[in-house]
């Protein structure tokens, strides 16, 4: 059995670490990473405690296949409750950090309660102590990580880390590894920074951390699932060779790339800071801004950006520490500081991409943010005063001010820091703020994707393009084709990939991999590294167990059946142009059905049947 | 035939695929720690590169032990610990003028690439993308040659 049977519980206010057996029950019913976390959390904290409070938890997750050959298999996530949603918040990350906190022995680390000072926490194999980290606060993440190494005299340290977002509790904080890999979304960077927990820090050099049930069987399966993802388009030319930027220039076709805070549908700009634009030489110095792709630990897909500006560039002329490579922009963040503010300079996304792998921000939220601040500008609501610059569409000096401010928290970027639900609100326009759940919307409008608008409104962990990607069927045709502006079938479709994503986030993989991979093609893997029952029904029923786990969570911290909404604007204000020019998101109709399928009331409560039938 | 590892670094993506399955033919585990091959990180180039034993033919390595613990496979070129003879002295690892004979503190001993007995090295095996293969030994510049040779202008004219 892969999982290595052993828990971290660290109390940052005693400041002691004890290791204890895993639950081998929840792990059979979870799984690991998410689901399996999940339970603990659910298990451990009050649903309505505050996300920023001693009380709540931080839990580092790392999954079955987590360290293992299987492709992609080097993924942990982060739970927690969620500062910019109250619900619960679940961020997943690649890197080689996952891999190493398997190999030093554990399947995860509970964070409990709030440490009186800054520290860190190092892990090396079986052994775990809290280090003062008085000298790291203040510093940022790439900064943390080479101190870190420094001190240890160990350069093979994995480290995760928040810059000073998260110490600044920015509510969308993420936590970073190996210096562009991300916990991004959901504000866990805040929770970790209101525990006073800087970083944690990772050798694993055991030979002896898990077995493995059918070592033969698992060698056979990984190969096979290795070609399969090396001869399929997506995962074996497109995403190698562009990136997810492949999509930029597909979705502005479609029209579903939601433009200046989603009042067009579609951005004129959008070949500029598209994942072919990234390989063009550049007019000013005649480079390309991608230089290579990267892979995280054991993916044969490799669709890392990795990034070099035009050191001439204005955001980073006297800045030396941005010309060397790093991690550059991925779709959702092309789009979400890109299209979503109308910036159509490459370069400048670039260095706002580089600012938030540095400090540790999520840069769709922070993109949206912007967006949704901009209009407020246009309307003559927010002004120039307040805010220190002028806020026209389109200014990538604003981009660039604004992403450094909110990183920092300076100025007018104290307040962006709040999400631009909280911003919305505080200037009297709560319906300018493109979120659900309050957290801002990824990068399709559910005005052109009706099956991505209902995965939005029911996201357990607000608007989110990684729980149920209804992009997979409804542009390019994945499993099945399905017409995007139909609301037919969506909803049992969306039951279906917000089921087997929960599975692929628990078992240590990269959603990614499903392009290609098939649930069998999972499972084929998971059965000969763990053993026992892991049928294709089990392991589905699985991922509807931990998908309702999370609804009861939220449901049991206040939210209700209302927040499974999206803004007006996308409910009301027809589609502009494009395919699906006319449109709004039909949610009326689908929500329903989609309640139905879950099984669950009309007020979106799992019943009693529902819960006896997955054991919860 | 002698077959050597060539590796191009321009094609690695750092997956460690490799040092897995070196860790795993050697070891039986994916720690990578164990591995033979390291893939090293440039991160300011923006560059992975994988590292390991070349398999001199007047290997320092064989040569500095002192107990004779480090032997030359006459069928493929691999020089070989032989972990029963080998002291862990770490002299071999100061004569190595690359770094790739490394001591392992949980065994006490040293450990380096021995190509896996020479039929099929794990490591080129995993690689997805070519970055590491196993060629004729003759031959490890051949695709080089073959590239610039296709470059080379011999007549102008029939351009």
């Amino acid at each position: 059995m892969t999982w290595t049977k052993n828990v971290l519980r660290v109390n940052l206010e005693t400041g002691t670490c004890l290791a204890e057996p895993l639950n081998m029950e929840w792990a059979r019913q979870y799984l690991g990473q998410r689901g399996l976390a999940t339970k603990y959390l659910v298990e451990e904290t009050d649903p309505k405690v505050d996300p920023l409070a001693p009380g709540n938890k931080l839990i580092f997750a790392t999954g079955p296949l987590t360290g293992t050959s299987a492709a992609t298999g080097g993924r942990y996530s982060v739970i927690t409750k969620g500062p910019l949603t109250g619900a619960i918040a679940c961020s997943n990350s690649g890197g080689y950090f996952g891999a190493e906190l398997k190999f030093a022995g554990w399947d995860m680390i509970i964070f409990e309660g709030k440490s009186p000072r800054p520290v860190y926490l190092l892990v090396e194999n079986g052994e775990a102590r809290l280090v003062d980290a008085a000298g790291l606060w203040g510093r940022t993440c790439w900064e943390t990580e080479e101190m870190i190494k420094h001190v240890h005299q160990d350069p093979q340290l994995r480290v995760a880390s928040i810059g000073r977002a998260g110490e600044n509790l920015v509510l969308f904080a993420g936590i970073v590894n190996d210096l562009h890999r991300a916990a991004g979304r959901s504000g866990v960077g805040a929770v970790m920074g209101s525990k006073n927990l800087k970083a944690v820090a990772v050798r694993g050099t055991r030979t002896d951390a898990y077995t493995m049930a059918d070592p033969e069987g698992f060698f056979q399966a990984v190969a096979a699932a290795k070609a399969v993802l090396a001869g399929n388009g997506v995962t074996g030319q497109g995403l190698p060779a562009y990136g997810t930027q492949v999509l930029m220039n597909v979705i502005n076709e479609v029209g579903a790339l939601p433009t200046r805070n989603f009042q067009d549908i579609q951005f004129e700009g959008a070949h500029a800071i598209s994942g072919e634009a990234m390989h063009a030489n550049r007019p000013t110095d005649g480079k390309p801004n991608l230089i290579n792709h990267n892979a995280c630990f054991g993916c044969t897909i490799a669709c890392g950006r990795i990034s070099k500006m035009d050191p001439g560039h204005f955001s980073v002329k006297d800045k030396p520490q941005y010309h060397g490579a790093s991690g550059g922009v991925e779709y959702e963040a092309a789009w979400a500081l890109g299209a979503a503010n109308g910036v159509s300079d490459l370069e400048a996304l670039t260095y706002v991409n580089f600012l938030c792998n540095e400090d540790g921000l999520d840069p769709i939220t922070l993109g949206a943010t912007i967006g949704a601040a901009m209009e407020l500008y246009e309307l003559g609501i927010l002004t120039k005063e307040e805010v220190g610059l002028e806020l026209t569409w389109g200014s990538a000096e604003a981009l660039v001010k604004l992403g450094e401010w909110t990183a920092t928290g300076t100025g007018f970027g104290k307040q962006l820091g709040q999400g631009s639900r909280r911003l919305c609100t505080q200037y009297g326009r709560p319906d300018l703020s493109m979120t659900v759940k309050g957290q801002e919307f990824p990068a399709y409008d559910g005005r052109g994707l009706q099956g991505m608008a209902l995965e939005y409104a029911t996201s357990n962990r607000g608007a989110c393009h990684v729980r149920g990607y209804m992009v997979s069927p409804e542009v390019l045709g994945i499993p099945v084709k399905m017409d995007p502006g139909a609301t037919e079938g969506k909803a049992p479709m969306l039951k279906a990939f917000q089921d087997l994503t929960a599975v692929v986030d628990s078992a240590g993989i990269c959603l990614f991999t499903t392009f290609a991979w098939s649930a069998q093609d999972i499972q084929s893997m998971l059965q000969p590294a763990l053993g026992g029952d892991c049928s294709l029904e089990t392991l589905m029923l699985l991922g509807e167990r931990v998908w309702n786990l999370e609804r009861r969570f939220n449901l049991a911290a206040g939210l209700t059946a209302k927040d499974d909404t999206l803004p007006p604007r996308l409910l009301n204000e027809p589609a502009k142009t494009g395919p699906q020019k006319g449109r709004v998101a039909d949610l009326g109709k689908m929500l329903p059905e989609y309640y139905d399928v879950r099984g669950w009331t009309k007020e979106g409560v799992p019943t009693p049947e529902t819960v006896t039938r997955l054991g919860l | 035939m002698q077959k050597s590892l060539k590796i191009d670094p321009g094609k690695c993506t750092g997956c460690l695929q490799c040092e897995m399955a070196c860790a795993w033919s050697h070891h039986k585990t994916f720690t990578t720690s164990r591995s033979r091959i390291k893939v090293f990180s440039f991160e300011q180039e923006g560059r992975k590169v994988p590292y390991t034993c070349t398999q001199c033919s007047e290997a320092w390595c064989l040569h500095a032990c002192p107990v004779e613990a480090i032997v030359r496979d006459a069928k493929t070129g691999a020089k070989k610990v032989l972990e029963d003879r080998c002291v862990g002295c770490k002299v071999c690892t100061i004569s190595c003028p690359f770094g790739t004979i490394n001591y392992i503190a949980a065994t006490g001993k040293v450990q380096k690439c021995d190509l896996c007995g020479g039929d099929a090295p794990a490591c080129a095996g995993a690689c997805p993308t070519g970055a590491i293969t196993y060629v004729d030994a003759d031959w490890t510049g051949l695709e080089k040659m073959r590239a610039w040779a296709g470059k080379t202008d011999t007549n102008p004219a029939a351009v």
